[in-house]
């Protein structure tokens, strides 16, 4: 294992350099960035607020409500802007993956708008992107039961590794690329969001697991170390 | 998971049932209801079949266009997988833009097939760079009653299998009255299925009902292959607000390859 090289010379579970900032979108009610390497997500958070039409609105508890995509220059072939079935379905996953933090119950009626755009993409932009909402939901001061991290575990051939870049999701060699994102629950041993394209053998599930938490763990301590420097400006 | 059609006290008492690894039909956690694969639901379609999982049932349709090949892949021929959940499949669907679950569903069984590659789009090439095949899987449910993609999944495989390419006419069309004898080019050796785990309570179950699956409180969906002894994952997506912890993803991937070999011995013979 130590003997494969990565393109980019990185560690298998080397993340890229992470960026993480809160406060971007000022007009929001919480908003960060996160960038893993050339990867830049921002996020910015509008609620709890009174949900429109009527007749959507859940009595029992807040909608979570999540819009992710590309915006139209954030990669190579310029992306037609708007909805597609893949950015709405990214939206559906992030909902999941950040749902089991958040109290709804607290918010009934309303609706919590997460707004989540990736400003360049080098492969990771959906663990980016929960990356920056759980710091967003965070800095808007909704009560949360932790942070939510995520990281897209991958494989080269036959190498677990961490973290992707796009040239490495186009990795063709031997058993070629696998993409795995995961988000988890900070500090806990909850998956809530599972993804996988590509090649890979289930008995190295476990391994790429274990390489999550690990990583996960690092994701954590920069989101935290941002929120802090949030609160103090 | 989706949409609640069933009482509070369905889901307590399925949720109690579960948990002690039992169900309303008496099947086990890991059993799968009655299957059965038949063909030729239309002569139009290059290639047709129809999957019948207890009471689910799905169709699908491989029909072939020539077309230019995408700029990233002029080589190659192209893979699209549609459909649509009819509101003649079942009393929860409606006419009208396609809600969540239309659309992750052929997402789901295209990544299977796309990722497994077991179509060998690099043998649909008709010019390089300038005119390639088309494969397009549409897949239908008629009677939804649970467990949707697994079954759409098969059903896909199947017509797939079944496909022959079309003729071509001295003008360059695709002449589908005359379809040749010669098969949709495929990884013989590979057999993607799928297998999507659902999760009640703290007990995971396969095959649901639609009763079933409107109680499970999040799924796990798996496309996979057996390649030698190794079963190869292709595709994954956890759909649902529930997390599953790091030890049920373990049992997971254990468990998704015995049931991928309890299923593909069962149909060997007609797929």
């Amino acid at each position: 294992m130590a003997s494969f090289k990565r393109s980019d010379g990185r560690k298998v579970n080397e993340l890229r350099p992470m960026t993480a900032k809160v406060g971007v979108v000022p007009n929001a009610d919480g908003s960060a960035l996160f960038a893993f390497g050339d990867t830049i997500a921002i996020a910015a958070v509008y609620g709890p607020r009174l949900l429109h039409p009527q007749h959507m609105q859940d009595p029992k508890q807040a909608t979570l409500r999540v819009n992710y995509d590309l915006l139209s220059f954030s990669v190579y072939d310029r992306k037609k802007p708007g909805p597609s079935r893949r950015s709405q379905e990214i939206s559906k996953m992030t909902e999941y993956a950040l749902s089991p933090v958040l109290d709804l119950k607290e918010f009934p009626s309303t609706v919590i708008d997460v707004q989540i755009y990736i400003l360049q993409a080098d492969a990771g932009t959906r663990t980016a992107g929960i990356n920056a909402a759980s710091m967003a939901l965070a800095h808007a001061g909704l009560p949360m039961k932790n942070l939510v991290c995520s990281v897209a575990i991958g494989k080269q051939d036959t190498t677990v590794v961490a973290d992707l870049t796009k040239e490495e999701e186009d990795f063709h060699e031997g058993e070629g690329a696998t993409d795995f994102p995961l988000a988890k629950i900070a500090n806990s041993d909850q998956f809530t969001l599972v993804q996988l394209d590509g090649n890979i053998a289930t008995e190295l599930v476990a391994e790429v697991l274990e390489m999550a938490n690990e990583t996960c763990a690092e994701v954590y301590e920069v989101q935290k170390k941002a929120l802090k420097a949030g609160a103090t400006q | 998971m989706m949409g609640m059609d069933i009482s509070k006290n369905t889901f307590e008492a399925m949720k109690t049932l579960v948990e002690q690894g039992k169900r309303f039909d008496g099947r086990a956690l890991t059993e799968y209801r009655a299957v059965e694969i038949s063909y030729d639901v239309s002569k139009a379609a290059e290639g047709s079949a129809r999957v019948r999982m207890g009471k689910t049932e799905v169709i699908a349709g491989v029909k072939l266009t020539l077309d230019k090949p995408y700029p990233d892949s002029p080589e190659k021929g192209n893979l699209l997988v549609s459909g649509d959940l009819l509101p003649l499949a079942s009393p929860r669907y409606e006419v009208g833009p396609p809600k969540f679950d239309a659309i992750e569903l052929p997402r789901l069984v295209d990544r299977v097939i796309r990722e497994s590659h077991v179509i060998e789009l690099d043998k649909l090439v008709v010019k390089a760079g300038e005119k390639v095949w088309t494969v397009i899987i549409d897949v239908y449910p008629l009677n939804d009653d649970g467990n949707l993609v697994d079954a759409a999944v098969l059903a896909a495989i199947a017509a797939l299998k079944q496909a022959k390419m079309p003729g071509v006419t001295e003008a360059g069309f695709p002449d589908y009255k005359h379809r040749t004898k010669q098969a949709v080019p495929l990884a013989k050796e590979l057999v993607p299925l799928s297998v999507t785990l659902f999760k009640l309570g703290n007990a995971l179950f396969i095959d649901p009902t639609r009763e079933e699956a409107e109680a499970a409180e999040v799924k796990c969906n798996f496309g996979l292959t057996k390649q030698g002894k190794k079963h190869m994952i292709h595709s994954a997506q956890k759909t649902g607000a529930k997390p599953f912890t790091q030890k049920e993803l373990e049992t997971a991937a254990i468990l998704i390859g015995e049931k991928y070999d309890e299923l593909y011995d069962k149909l060997k013979k007609v797929l």
